[in-house]
């Protein structure tokens, strides 16, 4: 089986969100950059794949050169090669025609991608590439078992989750509950020694359409002080509620 | 050219999302001068969504579709939008829309904006105010493709009549094997339990509450008030809770009325997740945890203490406002 996980190069999750250019770009100044979480569990349940049925794994991001520190990690993780696409991943419809060419080429029968990434949150990139390719596709899974061609997924629903059976090639969006937060594995000095010597291959991007542009950011308005009630008078909290928020 | 939406039920009961899908439709309408047509699966009370602006109704009647299946609902809806020369989409942020719109996108070369958080901006060009950075930021994103998909975020944009008489017809879609080459084995739904998704009031717990055991009276406040039970990161990393519960960041966004965070500190991820819901309650004994700068009220406090306390006041409230 072979395997292709989709990454992308995002701020940490403890970042501050700070917009500049005029609120046209998202400030990377003195920002973290990491594995997608939602992609880094779908990573991880890759090496599953590659320990327990001899898969091969590939990891592939859309982004410039200052993404390679994102997608080493991910080869010191264990991934066998990675590749990365030339272009600034600017529109979700843009990245999903970028990833049908590398899988294509590729002849992936499984990939792997997170449900959304954490930045732009658009969510569309797995669902999109599937059907350019007429390849399976479940969503927002949380569990996954391969069986030859056959593949078991469980996706979370509002409110419970649902089993469903497909068959490969197959596309997922993923997110925790794929593997546990505590099966996320830390490279090791072998593995990051590993990971210089293996293929990072850099490909150009193809024409592509991108139907959307993100004009201009903003950030929530700033938050008046917390309105505090003594703990002794948990009745005032029921009356603020009521007759001010108005939302019991 | 009318303005096309998804409407969601179960078992044959429209889902309030649905209400506030085809309010946000009405509203786009109007801005476009068309009107409202919505595709409707087997749901029974087609004709109440006139109540919310929908003219139209294509009323899909098919038991292979008695189940959701994203793959088989895109085709239909790609069929619909084809029928109607619709150039505008509107559907919810739950997981199925979620799931079957970057298909639809894909079938019609459109242009998909989700986490869409109030009406256009502009229609000329076409511009839509979402959320980013996992709620911690909003973007202005312009949709220039031809065909337009929007997902309205949760509680964004509210529940509005606009009383017309909806046009019930039958729609018969063509769909092949094809379409239903992923199968639903088995759906597992919690009965009788508000989901996040869906709930006006949320009631969260963090570490501070010690122990899953100590979840009891966290249920008891949300039953009293109506509300879903969710819960931080490390309280679901800890397996104290499911993961489904989980809010946050990583986790679920909220974007309830009303979120209630009980021995939470408020790390920035878990500020993020909870940002688009409206009021914030925290409970905390600690005066320094972060949530209290991110909350509209708060009480510092034992959570063992305050939240007894809380749950009696409200049964107190309840029974004088019933």
């Amino acid at each position: 089986m072979k395997i292709l996980v989709c990454i992308s190069n995002v701020p940490d999750t403890t970042s501050k969100i700070n917009f500049t250019e005029g609120d046209t770009q998202f400030d990377t100044n003195g920002v973290q950059f990491v594995i997608n979480p939602n992609d880094e569990f779908g990573l991880t349940r890759a090496m599953w794949f590659k320990e327990k049925q001899g898969a091969t794994v590939h990891v592939v991001t859309v982004g410039g050169q200052q993404t390679e520190p994102t997608i080493r990690k991910a080869l010191a993780i264990g991934a066998d090669e990675a590749i990365r696409v030339n272009a600034e991943p600017t529109d979700g419809f843009f990245v999903a025609q970028q990833l049908a060419e590398v899988v294509k080429s590729g002849d992936y029968d499984l990939v792997i991608a997170g449900r959304e990434s954490i930045d732009y949150n658009g969510g569309m990139v797995p669902g999109i590439l599937a059907t350019l390719l007429d390849m399976n596709f479940v969503n927002t899974c949380i569990g996954l078992e391969i069986d030859g061609d056959t593949a078991t997924a469980v996706r979370e629903i509002d409110g419970g989750k649902e089993t469903i059976s497909t068959s490969l090639p197959l596309v997922i969006g993923g997110q925790k509950g794929l593997v546990e937060e505590s099966d996320l594995r830390i490279p090791n000095m072998r593995g990051i020694m590993m990971a210089r010597k293996k293929a990072l291959n850099v490909v150009e991007p193809v024409d592509a359409v991108q139907p959307t542009q993100d004009q201009k950011f903003e950030k929530p308005a700033a938050k008046g002080p917390v309105k505090l009630v003594d703990a002794g008078n948990v009745g005032e909290l029921v009356e603020l509620l009521h007759n001010e928020a108005k939302v019991i | 050219m009318s303005v096309l939406v998804y409407t969601e039920s179960l078992k044959g009961k429209f889902k309030k999302n649905t209400f506030e899908v085809a309010s946000y439709a009405h509203k786009v309408a109007q801005n476009l001068g068309t009107t409202v047509t919505a595709v409707s699966f087997n749901a029974e009370d087609d004709a109440s969504l006139g109540t919310y602006g929908v003219s139209k109704v294509l009323k899909v009647s098919d038991d292979s579709l008695a189940t959701f299946n994203a793959k088989a609902y895109a085709s239909v809806l790609e069929q619909a939008a084809k029928a109607e020369d619709a150039k505008v989409i509107i559907l919810s942020s739950s997981a199925d829309s979620k799931f079957l719109a970057p298909i639809l996108t894909a079938k019609l070369a459109a242009g998909y904006v989700p986490n869409v958080v109030a009406a256009p901006e502009s229609t000329s060009p076409f511009v839509v105010k979402r959320t980013a950075f996992s709620n911690k930021g909003f973007a202005m994103t312009e949709i220039s493709a031809d065909i337009k998909i929007i997902g309205v975020s949760n509680n964004a944009f509210g529940v509005v009549e606009n009383n017309v008489s909806a046009a019930v017809e039958d729609f018969s879609p063509s769909l092949g094997d094809d379409a239903f080459t992923t199968k639903s084995v088995e759906v597992d739904r919690v009965a009788g339990k508000v989901t996040i998704a869906d709930a006006d009031i949320v009631v969260s717990g963090g570490r501070g509450l010690k122990g899953p055991e100590n979840w009891g009276m966290i249920e008891e406040l949300a039953d009293v008030l109506g509300a879903a039970t969710a819960c931080s990161k490390p309280v679901s990393d800890m397996g104290w809770r499911p993961h489904s519960e989980h809010v946050g960041q990583t986790g679920k966004p909220v974007a309830s009325n009303l979120y209630i965070a009980i021995g939470i500190s408020g790390a920035i991820q878990h500020l993020a997740g909870i940002n688009a819901s409206k009021v914030k309650v925290v409970i905390n004994n600690d005066p320094e945890a972060p949530f209290f700068k991110a909350a509209d009220y708060g009480i510092v406090g034992d959570a063992f203490e305050v939240v007894p306390e809380l749950i009696e006041k409200l049964k107190e409230f309840k029974a004088q406002n019933a």
